[in-house]
């Protein structure tokens, strides 16, 4: 096991990592950390290999059929300012293998050109091969320079694979475009769960397109944001049934202020037993909800921190 | 204690249902439950949102304990000992009953401590301490967890607006029983309630009559309830009440 001493991090970035992966010491299993462009540290284990990869920046990262239990962290921070980088990370996961990945960027912009950094995930789920995946994003920084993410995360699952992903962003970051694309044969399975939550002059784009290809694939994708001060969000989520499916996509927003939100939900059936449902909500707190915290004793800023705390949970 | 002297509510806004209220005083002193009654539209309601401070009266002072609340805000109220139970409780995406009860005891309990309220009123804990306050929900189990709620915050003047209203019959014995309890356990707090239901107004130390957003009448349960038997202000629970 490596001592977390032994690390090459400064405090912020250690701050950063435990905004974005929760991450106080060193992780027990496979991990590969990644500060400003460089890794500082690298674990494989006898089930998990994590290799560099050779033509571009990224990782290549096999987890061996049947591994169970196992976690692979792989938080990436940032605290250079105009620092741009575009990473790419293939996950293989083998047959019957059930772990959890933790990814995340955290970026503190205290200079004044943009930093951005773009990941590209790639998975590849095995048969019967089960994956939870969380990814946090926290900018943070008072620097006139912007924080940028652009993650694109592409999902290939063979039949009966199980997906499951927490996606969240809540602080900090200026601009973001997200782009998840997935293709399910038959019998697998996705579930993904957004929390979004921007203010200043932030921007947000999410958009979906999953693709039921296999008999009895199914896919749930549900996503609660909050759009504050003058930001903008959209969410566009397409689900696609190609074959006997179902597939749900859910939508629900607040405004604030002069927040904007554009939801886009769509649904294409290709098959006559795709069976697919989309739900869309936007509104303000509702003032009644306010005034029920008011009479128990907050006040009205304290109600509506409440209010989205429980939203976004 | 709380006292009302002299209040009045004009409604400005066109097409508002509010109802208005005529040069209302009154006191409601402690250890004692009071019940408010009289025709809907009367202005029960209204009176008691004027008294949590979600209304503000167009003239007219409250005072609560000796002290003038008449500026005061909904939150300074709550603060200072009143609580609110809604006609029509509000959901809440994501806060979960045992959030609700935490905010409103105003501090962290244990969850054990936090059940204790919802077996109160009738709900197996277990079932509800983490369930989200939303559509999921009955209209009478929300209710019961209003109450709940009111129960945690402990105030020294519990308001409830048409407890019963959303309350399925079977439920109802279970709500009287509530508020006899509370009736009990009162120890220099107070008790209002603005209901029309003859088994409310039966457990009542006072009742008063508004009709016409006037006070029409204020005393001991045993001197007005018998005069109200049969009218709208007292219906019994079996029967549904329809409006004159």
């Amino acid at each position: 096991m490596v001592d977390f001493s032994t690390i090459k991090i400064d405090e912020i970035q250690k701050r950063l990592l435990q905004e974005v992966a929760d991450l106080h010491e060193v992780p027990e299993g496979a991990f590969n950390i990644r500060a400003n462009g460089q890794s500082a540290a690298r674990f494989s284990t006898a089930n998990i290999e994590i290799e560099p990869k050779t033509d571009v920046s990224g990782l290549d990262i096999r987890i061996a059929p049947g591994t169970k239990n196992e976690s692979v962290h792989i938080p990436v921070v940032m605290t250079q300012t105009g620092l741009t980088e575009l990473v790419y990370n293939d996950f293989f996961i083998g047959e019957g293998a059930d772990v959890t990945i933790v990814a995340g960027c955290g970026i503190d912009n205290c200079g004044p050109k943009d930093s951005e950094h773009d990941g590209i995930h790639r998975f590849y789920v095995g048969k019967g091969a089960k994956i939870r995946y969380v990814e946090k994003h926290y900018g943070s920084g008072d620097g006139s320079g912007k924080r940028i993410l652009n993650p694109g995360t592409e999902v290939y699952q063979e039949e009966d694979s199980t997906v499951e992903m927490e996606m969240v962003q809540i602080k900090g970051v200026d601009d973001t475009k997200r782009t998840t694309t997935a293709e399910l044969a038959a019998g697998a399975k996705l579930v993904v769960r957004e929390r979004l939550m921007t203010h200043g002059n932030q921007r947000a784009i999410s958009s979906y397109v999953v693709n039921l290809n296999g008999e009895g694939a199914t896919a749930d994708v549900v996503s609660r944001s909050v759009a504050r001060d003058d930001s903008y969000q959209k969410f566009d989520a397409k689900i696609i049934g190609n074959a006997p499916c179902s597939g749900h996509t859910e939508c629900d927003s607040i405004i604030m202020d002069n927040g904007r939100i554009l939801a886009v939900p769509g649904l294409e059936a290709n098959d006559v037993d795709a069976a697919l449902v989309h739900e869309a909500a936007i509104g303000k707190i509702a003032g009644d909800q306010i005034i029920k915290l008011m009479t128990l004793g907050l006040t009205e800023q304290e109600a509506e921190e409440q209010i989205i705390n429980g939203f976004l949970k | 204690m709380l006292e009302l002297r002299n209040i009045t509510f004009d409604v400005n806004d066109e097409g508002g249902e509010k109802e208005i209220i005529r040069d209302v005083s009154l006191t409601i002193p402690d250890n004692k439950l009071v019940v408010i009654t009289g025709p809907n539209g009367g202005g029960k309601s209204t009176m008691a949102r004027l008294i949590a401070g979600i209304e503000k009266p167009s003239s007219g002072q409250i005072f609560l304990n000796g002290e003038d609340i008449t500026e005061l805000s909904i939150t300074e109220r709550a603060k200072k000992g009143i609580g609110f139970a809604f006609q029509q409780p509000v959901r809440f995406k994501g806060l979960q009953v045992i959030d609700l009860i935490r905010l409103a005891a105003g501090q962290r309990l244990k969850v054990v401590d936090a059940c204790e309220y919802l077996s109160k009123v009738g709900l197996c804990a277990r079932d509800y301490i983490n369930r989200e306050v939303n559509s999921s929900l009955s209209g009478g189990e929300l209710k019961r967890i209003e109450i709940a709620t009111v129960l945690a915050k402990a105030p020294t003047l519990a308001i409830f607006d048409e407890p019963e209203a959303g309350i399925d019959l079977w439920s109802f014995q279970n709500l009287i029983e509530v508020f006899q309890r509370m009736r009990e356990n009162i120890k220099d707090s107070s008790i209002l309630i603005i209901s029309h239901q003859e088994r409310i107004l039966n457990i009542a130390d006072e009742i008063i009559v508004v009709r016409d957003g006037r006070l029409v009448r204020q005393g001991g349960k045993d001197e007005v309830l018998p005069e109200l038997i049969g009218t709208a202000s007292a219906i019994p629970s079996c029967r549904v009440a329809t409006e004159v």
